[in-house]
């Protein structure tokens, strides 16, 4: 019957362009950056994207706020390691290429143990429960050594000779062009799931529930099948993580690797389908790059946290967005002056502020290397008042300058705003 | 019998501790819906600003002033931060508080270092408060204080310790005043009439949103109360806010959110979970060769059968949350919702 009705439907040059623009970006990226710290930091993008869009099937599609996803991803990291010892011994048949998907279906298979029991409940109770679950874990798996390695954790070798088409695994861009394509395939597969019937009634479960089960559908059981999809593309982040890194430690099941996947994905933006590639290659940046800069990262993490939830609710993404909006319109070019101005004394305060953090820290950690540490390059000298004065005057200065300009900019926003939307109106009714 | 007489007051103690935490977050999570991540970071602030207070003043007066000093911070985290993002759900406003457990354990370690610090009872409770003495002869009995060495030179004696007993005794009457002021004063009344018609108060012309700051800020100061008791007791160091952060939401959960009854009961059966165990040094393995059924050392399950019930301790409270979800999902107390 469906042959009967002509459907037009014209190529979607524009998700064309995306999609081959993303698997062009993952193709030449190591290329481009070819040193081998870049390619570390590549493949772990790589791993963090699908965690963290994973998460966000959660979080952004379906309003729930886990606490103690870490055990989905540590679980498929665990079993994976194992299964790559096994084929290392020569008791099981795979080729390690497949492995990560072992890590999958172990996360798909815990998702749907313990999603059953944390799924019953939404909102803030699902998210206490989350992290007892997540704390259950985390505690169990230091009672067994036996499974999870104790302190020391499971260590593997990726390389299982034979080499299948001179692919051993062995040189990390080998691993990298693998995490690649299974990030480019997940994405794909995570963002056709956002078009599926159950992706729609997730969006609608986290919107009104009540219409939902009024309708006559299983809020519970709708939550619960994402729970399980989200657990088994996070399974494959964790299998892919255990080969990448050849070893799987407590740490995997951990809070902090829970708490770092809600917080990556909220800072690159829960509302938007492409935020959580953002978030993943932020976390990677802040966890690998900024704790090597500094010792205070987690303050400055917190802090970007909290900034973001108060003034930008919808992330990196959600900034993006905005400003698109703008620039479709045409009111984007009077807005980058402004923009150009909070930069400017943002950076001002900023510079100040993490000077005195810098300061602080050296004076609690490294007392014993002396008072003069290096901040960007220049020597200071921590018992220095003069220091602390020349700190403490930018910031003020700077967040001065910041909170005019500040004002300025949310006039002219919100006058660019109405603007667009009597645009819209006028589209509207011509 | 001594032993469990000891171990159960240690529990019922812990338990009491859990509910001077678990309280607050509950009168908080009803009153506002608000999920207060940052709790635990808050209790250890109470011990930190106790610890720093009582070496400048001394131990009594750093037990009141630590509570103002945690209680104001947090009625301005109020003001400042959650209020500006209640509008946009509650989900944020967990976050918010989320973010704010990262900064307050990085200040601390900045503020205080990343080791434990000294913080010592004063000597009064530095001492057991009774002693047990079981004795073949005599039985049972109870001395005050410390019993004297020529009684313990033939007979079993188990002493419990003061900071224990003084954490019962302050829990207890926080409770008592908390009952007091919520049922029987007008503060409580608007209090209880924000929590269920927060319009009609408004309407009625009572501020509701200071009121809803100074139940934060008053949640806060039992946790820092509870912070600078929990500080003494037990060790005072960075790591103290994520040991018992999970605890609490056990404890809530298991209670029935929204439930101060529910914190109560929950936060007394999570603390006997977590401290009467520990002194059972069996396992299932033990239990299965009790039945008559020998489990092999080199059987599957016998790595998780050898655990013993001590081994175990620290999970039993995510057991009993699952299996409370199972049985009886809105909690011990909750309300149907």
């Amino acid at each position: 019957m469906t042959g009967d009705v002509f459907h037009f439907r014209p190529y979607n040059v524009g998700r064309w362009a995306v999609w081959g623009g993303y698997g062009l970006l993952l193709l030449v990226a190591p290329l481009v950056f070819s040193s081998s710290l870049s390619q570390t930091l590549l493949s772990q993008m790589g791993i963090a994207i699908i965690g963290c869009l994973a998460y966000n099937m959660l979080l952004g599609q379906g309003g729930m706020l886990s606490f103690g996803h870490a055990v989905y991803s540590g679980l498929g990291a665990f079993l994976t390691i194992h299964a790559l010892n096994r084929v290392g011994a020569g008791t099981l048949h795979l080729p390690v290429g497949l492995l990560p998907l072992v890590g999958g279906a172990t996360g798909l298979v815990f998702a749907a143990l313990f999603g059953f029991v944390t799924t019953r409940k939404s909102g803030t109770t699902f998210a206490m429960i989350t992290l007892g679950i997540g704390e259950l874990v985390a505690s169990m798996s230091l009672m067994l050594p036996e499974f999870f390695g104790g302190e020391a954790g499971v260590s593997s070798n990726r390389v299982v000779p034979p080499a299948v088409m001179g692919i051993s695994f062995g040189p990390q861009i080998q691993v990298y062009y693998l995490i690649a394509s299974y990030c480019f395939v997940c994405t794909g597969l995570m963002f056709a799931f956002t078009r599926t019937p159950l992706g729609r009634m997730l969006n609608a479960v986290r919107d009104n529930p009540e219409r939902v089960a009024f309708i006559g559908y299983d809020t519970q059981r709708v939550r619960w099948f994402a729970f399980m999809i989200s657990g088994l593309f996070m399974g494959i982040a964790g299998g892919l993580g255990a080969i990448n890194f050849e070893l799987a430690t407590a740490e995997v099941v951990g809070a902090q690797r829970s708490g770092a996947y809600l917080l990556f994905t909220y800072l690159g933006g829960a509302t938007a389908f492409f935020g959580p590639i953002i978030g993943g290659v932020l976390m990677v940046l802040a966890t690998v790059v900024l704790s090597e800069l500094t010792k205070a990262w987690l303050l400055y993490l917190g802090l970007a946290f909290m900034v973001m939830v108060m003034f930008a609710p919808a992330g990196v993404a959600g900034l993006v967005l905005a400003n698109l909006r703008l620039a479709a319109f045409g009111k984007l070019r009077p807005m980058l002056r402004w923009y150009g101005g909070l930069v400017v004394a943002g950076g001002i305060a900023f510079f100040g502020a993490s000077m005195m953090i810098e300061m602080l820290y050296h004076l609690q950690l490294n007392e014993a290397l002396g008072p003069v540490m290096k901040f960007c390059g220049f020597p200071v000298n921590v018992r220095n008042p003069v220091a602390w004065m020349a700190a403490l005057t930018q910031v003020l200065s700077g967040g001065l300058a910041f909170e005019l300009v500040r004002r300025r900019v949310v006039v002219q926003w919100e006058a660019a705003q109405a603007d667009i939307e009597r645009e819209l109106k006028r589209r509207e009714a011509a | 019998m001594d032993q469990t007489v000891i171990n159960i007051l240690n529990g019922l103690s812990s338990g009491l501790l859990l509910f001077m935490l678990s309280s607050g977050l509950t009168l908080i999570f009803s009153m506002m819906g608000v999920l207060n991540f940052a709790h635990a970071g808050f209790y250890m602030l109470g011990a930190y600003v106790g610890y720093a207070s009582s070496r400048i003043v001394g131990f009594w007066p750093a037990l009141a002033v630590a509570p103002v000093v945690v209680g104001a911070l947090g009625a301005v985290f109020e003001r400042l931060c959650l209020r500006r993002v209640h509008r946009y759900g509650h989900v944020p406003e967990l976050l918010v508080t989320f973010g704010l457990s990262y900064l307050i354990l990085e200040l601390v370690q900045v503020v205080w270092g990343r080791a434990p610090v000294a913080f010592d009872p004063p000597a009064v409770l530095a001492q057991p408060a009774f002693t047990l003495v079981q004795s073949a002869a005599t039985g049972l009995s109870v001395v005050l204080g410390h019993a004297d060495a020529a009684t313990c030179a033939h007979a079993a004696c188990t002493t419990f310790p003061a900071t224990r007993a003084f954490m019962m005794l302050v829990a207890l009457l926080m409770l008592l005043a908390l009952w007091l002021l919520l049922r029987h004063t007008r503060v409580g009344l608007v209090i209880q009439a924000a929590l269920t018609h927060p319009e009609m108060a408004e309407a009625l012309g009572h501020n509701v949103p200071r009121v809803f700051m100074l139940v934060f800020g008053a949640g806060c100061a039992l946790a820092g109360l509870a912070g600078v008791i929990g500080g003494t007791t037990f060790v005072t160091e960075p790591s103290m806010a994520a040991a018992i952060g999970p605890i609490l939401f056990v404890v809530v959960v298991v209670g029935g959110t929204g439930s101060l009854v529910g914190a109560f009961v929950g936060a007394l059966l999570i603390g006997l979970l977590q401290t009467v165990p520990l002194t059972v040094d069996k396992s299932l393995v033990d239990a299965a060769s009790a039945l008559g059924w020998h489990v092999s050392t080199d059987s599957a399950a016998y790595p998780l059968m050898k655990l013993t019930l001590a081994q175990v301790a620290p999970i039993l409270p995510y057991l009993l949350l699952v299996l409370i979800l199972i049985l009886r999902p809105r909690g011990l107390f909750g309300t149907r919702e």
